[in-house]
């Protein structure tokens, strides 16, 4: 469902070409969960904003069931995400003048659902907030925030999932929830989840690992999970 | 899902995301409250004054029509009066000149304006008297009735008898008020009414006297004033001399054309407050868009277009700026409520304050507009943030740099440069003088922006080294990122400009008249003294211990040619290059005759007199040579009481009218005029205002038909009118610096952010509360210095420009009050930045870092 080809980043940084990303390929099928590792400085993070549509590339392309990202202009980029694309964000990124539901209803009532705040509210106490739905950001603990953001990545029902680095801001008891958390909804709804980090312990709860290097995609590999499962495609140049 | 149901959804969650940021974008949006309280309390009060004068037209004429003349009506006129009363016109007159008024028990003089009515006067409105019967006794007997001040300056009261020439007149009440007299008036001549059937008795209008002469008609059925002034206007200013006639409709509209200039000037200054308001609002909703670079990044991860984060963020704006729109036309609400009071001296009318839904309309559509449009220059920067954002955050200068790259925003910047044309057209009758009105506000604001960055750059340099590093830094705090020092100098100079420009204007002023005083000898004047008279009056003042230090023979007399060309021929000449005024052909001119040149006058070209030549000679005021086109050399013919007298121009002058000497447009060779009928204005000095009122009824006690003026009475009027005009701007003054406020609150909130994170890490750093506090006052102090600067500057200029091409005298810049009005500006800026940045000092680093 999402496939990267020949994705290439640079950026000028004075007289410079940086290349953060070089000639990166692969296809993700529907359902995956998936980890994206590598050193800081690796270009993971770049690269979820390439699969993400939040950037462009300076060459190749992504393709999100079928629609060509690098072809859309930044406004239906933005349609497509709030059709298709969730996000779990490191700093949990709530938005900090909406209470717990305000913010999961924020995609739905962009894409204009009916029944945002039903949908919310079934979301949040699937998460485990059913009593704390009005409460601000900052009324709640990290995890508590987390699991909001989730939620609200999950309200819309997304086709895939971008998590950049979830645990990062929360010690390893909550970041092991928050991991457990998105496993089952992965199972759950079916969604694909595409998970940024530079922990290989939480790398390993994936079933596929894609490992960057200075840009490049060095290995692409099950995890023992993942071995169960036949849907990796590597097309990696030397 | 409907397009409605989208917009109701992103109008929730506009409403939702704002919850923190109500109070200050209202804060940012009242920049342009009291821009928008000025345009409706001026716009209210103008529609109120004119509905007022629509209301009253008649009562303000006095008659459906006036005819008005310098002399009395002649037989024709007075035949044609005659048969329009016998066909049914009501008419009534009444006669005003000046004449010294004597309470008998006291012998107090003071001069005065006499007006001898008819009955039936005035055909409509009503004069107000005290007690309130006494105007309609007044043809019951030899009655006056006078103005208040009359009774306080010659210290008598109602009961007393009053002399006016040579008739006796009892003072049976005091007016209260007339229909169509300025409050102001009575300062300059106050008021005295009898019955005209007394008029013959007083003796008082002699050869020479100067005297008014109006006859108010009431149209018969089935006659318009307009109709009338049709048919017989030809007739009435083919008289020589002419006789002026006005319908009502006609003062109608020269007093309502009045009002509006003057509420089309107050509502420019109105106008460019409220976009000094404006950008005052895009400095604070840039600030505003800073701190929504985060929920934007987040909202277009969620899916958001650039049309839908711009959209709730320009509902929050456009709400928030209807609520500042609001309070505004509130506070322009009460302000059109306290005008009449203000400026009741100088309203022709008792205004009727009533709500004008159009002028409160039209100032809160302007202010909501203004405020949006200058929002939303800085809100398109909010379209182009990438969602990126989110996962690598860039600094927010770098972030609002690349966003403001938006070719939407010349767009954005277009429509407020039209805004400004098409508000300024609304306060304007013509496209010429509507964009005329646009660039005067253009170059009020440019100039004012430009010194506001030239003292802003400047300020850069006054940082040395060797200064504390609490003034360094303050200096400093000037420059930061986000800085809205400009905005700031600009709103804060505008005010100070205002008010600094009236005082140096009212202070040239004040001071022209005290220069005049000191140059001119003689501080009483006598006139209206007959040839007569003339040795009598100099045995009175000689009696009295005290000398005439100057006298001038006065002739009356009338333009008859020029060149040979009659006066008739020339008023009828329609093309313009050889036209000449009206004015200067019509006008009776009182001329004098004498050897010297005096010492108020300068020749300005030819000589005085040639000697050797038996023609009349005349030297002419450069002004009016000018009107009438003459030149050396010309010979200029005079109907002197009926008699030609042929003159040659030999020189023209410079006259300072404002010295206190009988000045003169014409001035004769000696021998010319010497047996022409001619009165005498004398001159002595006084020493003490005592000896002046002693001297003063001596002649009139001799002479009822001379007239006095003393001059420290005449400098004291137009003292007194001068300060209720100032006081009539100040207020206007005071509250046009009242704009500045909002604006600096707005600017100072706007870097509380930064502000607060570099208190605390000077905390954290080992500074003390004291030291911290010594920053903001450096920084706060310098603020208001520089707005004070911009303001004070800029007024000395306009001032100078006022002085020279308006009053045309000399300026000299007054120093005292702009340094009164500076420091206090200075102060008020200190006081609201110490006041809005104590959170600095009341909270610990830690929980502000947090804040932070």
């Amino acid at each position: 469902m999402l496939a990267a080809i020949n994705l290439t980043k640079e950026y000028q940084s004075g007289d410079h070409r940086l290349t953060v990303l070089r000639d990166v390929s692969f296809t993700i099928d529907q359902g995956s969960f998936i980890a994206i590792v590598g050193p800081s400085g690796s270009g993971k993070t770049t690269l979820l904003g390439l699969l993400a549509g939040l950037d462009t590339p300076s060459r190749g392309t992504v393709r999100l069931d079928d629609a060509d990202l690098a072809m859309m202009d930044e406004d239906a980029r933005a349609r497509l995400r709030g059709e298709k694309v969730g996000f779990v964000f490191q700093s949990f990124q709530l938005i900090p003048t909406l209470t717990a539901i305000e913010n999961v209803q924020v995609p739905l009532e962009l894409r204009g659902e009916d029944g945002a705040a039903d949908r919310a509210r079934d979301v949040l106490q699937r998460v485990g907030l059913g009593d704390r739905l009005d409460h601000f950001p900052t009324q709640l603990s990290g995890g508590e925030q987390q699991r909001v953001a989730i939620a609200r990545a999950f309200a819309n029902r997304p086709r895939i999932l971008f998590a950049d680095e979830p645990t990062g801001n929360l010690d390893s008891d909550t970041g092991t929830r928050i991991v457990e958390l998105l496993e089952s909804l992965n199972r759950e709804s079916g969604s694909t989840i595409v998970l940024v980090t530079h922990d290989l312990g939480l790398a390993g709860r994936t079933r596929r690992i894609i490992r960057l290097s200075d840009g490049v995609v060095v290995s692409d590999e099950p995890t023992d999970a993942g071995r169960q499962t036949s849907d990796v495609r590597v097309a990696a140049r030397a | 899902m409907s397009g409605s149901a989208s917009l109701r959804r992103l109008m929730a969650i506009a409403w939702r995301e704002s919850r923190t940021a109500r109070r200050r974008l209202l804060l940012y949006m009242s920049s342009i409250s009291l821009g928008v309280a000025a345009l409706v309390a001026i716009d209210s009060f103008t529609e109120n004054v004119s509905t007022s004068v629509q209301n009253q037209s008649r009562a303000l004429l006095g008659g459906d029509v006036s005819l008005a003349s310098r002399t009395k009506y002649s037989p024709r006129v007075e035949a044609l009066l005659d048969s329009l009363r016998r066909s049914g016109t009501g008419v009534s007159r009444v006669t005003t000149f000046a004449s010294m008024g004597v309470i008998v028990k006291s012998s107090n003089t003071r001069l005065v304006q006499v007006r001898a009515v008819s009955r039936g006067y005035p055909i409509y409105g009503d004069i107000v008297t005290d007690p309130a019967p006494a105007f309609g006794a007044l043809h019951g007997g030899k009655h006056a009735v006078v103005d208040p001040s009359i009774l306080v300056s010659l210290d008598a009261n109602v009961g007393d008898s009053l002399l006016l020439g040579s008739a006796r007149f009892l003072i049976t009440g005091t007016l209260q008020s007339v229909p169509g007299d300025l409050g102001v008036t009575a300062a300059i001549g106050p008021r005295v009414y009898v019955s005209d059937q007394y008029l013959d008795e007083t003796g008082l209008l002699v050869f020479g006297s100067r005297a008014e002469y109006e006859t108010l008609l009431r149209m018969p059925e089935g006659l318009s004033p307009a109709r009338f002034a049709g048919r017989f206007n030809p007739v009435f200013s083919s008289e020589s001399p002419r006789v002026r006639l006005r319908t009502v409709a006609e003062n109608e509209n020269n007093l309502t054309r009045n009002i509006d200039q003057l509420g089309n000037f107050l509502g420019l200054v109105g106008l460019v407050a409220l976009l000094l308001g404006g950008i005052g609002v895009a400095s604070g909703v840039h600030a505003f868009v800073m701190r929504k670079i985060d929920t934007v990044a987040v909202l277009r991860c969620l899916g958001a277009t650039s049309s839908q984060v711009l959209f709730i963020y320009v509902l929050q704006a456009a709400a928030m700026g209807l609520v500042g729109a609001l309070a505004g036309a509130g506070v322009g609400v009460i302000l059109q409520f306290t005008l009449p009071w203000v400026l009741k001296d100088f309203l022709p009318v008792d205004v009727s304050v009533s709500l004008a839904p159009s002028a409160i309309g039209l100032g809160l559509g302007i202010g909501v507009w203004v405020a949006l449009v200058f929002a939303l220059y800085p809100l398109l920067a909010l379209r182009r943030i990438s969602p990126l954002q989110t996962l690598r955050r860039e600094s927010d200068s770098t972030v609002m740099k690349r966003a403001q790259r938006d070719s939407a925003a010349l767009v954005v910047a277009f429509a407020i440069l039209a805004s400004v044309v098409a508000i300024a057209m609304t306060r304007a009758r013509t496209v010429e003088r509507g964009v005329g009105y646009a660039l005067a506000v253009f170059a009020a604001i440019g100039v004012l922006a430009l010194t506001a960055e030239f003292l802003a750059a400047a300020a850069r340099r006054l940082a040395r080294p060797g200064l504390p590093f609490v003034v360094r830094q303050g200096i400093a705090n000037l420059h930061r990122p986000g800085n809205q020092t400009r905005s700031v100098i600009l709103s804060l100079g505008f005010g100070v400009f205002l008010m600094s420009t009236v005082y140096q204007v009212q202070q040239n002023l004040m001071g022209q008249l005290d220069v005049k005083l000191e140059q001119s000898r003689a501080n009483v004047v006598f006139f209206d003294v007959q040839d007569d008279q003339h040795r009598g009056v100099d045995s009175i003042v000689r009696a009295s211990g005290h000398a005439i230090v100057q006298e001038a023979p006065i002739v009356p007399m009338r333009l008859a040619a020029i060149n040979g060309v009659p006066v008739a021929t020339m008023l009828a000449d329609t093309n313009r290059r050889n036209r000449r005024s009206p004015w200067s052909l019509r006008r009776e001119y009182r001329s004098t005759f004498r050897e010297e040149v005096a010492t108020s006058e300068r020749i300005v070209d030819g000589t005085w007199w040639e000697s050797g030549d038996k023609t009349p000679q005349v030297s002419i005021e450069q002004d009016l040579a000018r009107e009438l086109r003459v030149t050396l050399g010309d010979s200029v013919t005079w109907d002197v009481q009926g008699v030609k007298v042929t003159t040659r121009v030999t020189s023209t002058r410079e006259v300072t009218w404002a010295r206190f000497e009988p000045n003169f447009f014409v001035v004769f060779s000696p021998g010319s005029l010497e047996r022409a009928p001619k009165q005498y204005a004398m001159l002595a000095h006084v020493p003490t205002s005592v000896e002046v009122a002693a001297l003063q009824r001596a002649v009139v006690r001799v002479y009822p038909n001379v007239s006095s003026l003393d001059l420290t009475l005449i400098q004291a009027t137009i003292g007194n009118v001068l300060n209720k005009i100032t006081s009539a701007i100040r207020f206007m003054a005071l509250v046009s610096l009242a704009f500045g406020i909002p604006v600096l609150f707005s600017a100072v909130a706007a870097t509380r952010r930064a502000r607060l994170r570099e208190g605390v890490l000077l905390k954290t750093l080992g500074a003390t509360r004291r030291q911290v506090g010594r920053i903001m006052l450096a920084e706060y102090t310098l603020m208001g210095a520089l707005g004070s600067l911009a303001g004070v500057s800029l007024s000395v200029g306009s001032a100078w420009l006022l002085m020279k091409f308006v009053f045309e005298t000399a300026f000299r810049p007054a120093i005292g009050p702009v340094v009164v009005v500076a420091a206090a500006m200075t102060l008020l800026a200190v006081i609201i930045g110490l006041a809005t940045g104590r959170e600095v000092f009341r909270e610990t680093p830690m929980a502000a870092l947090r804040e932070a």
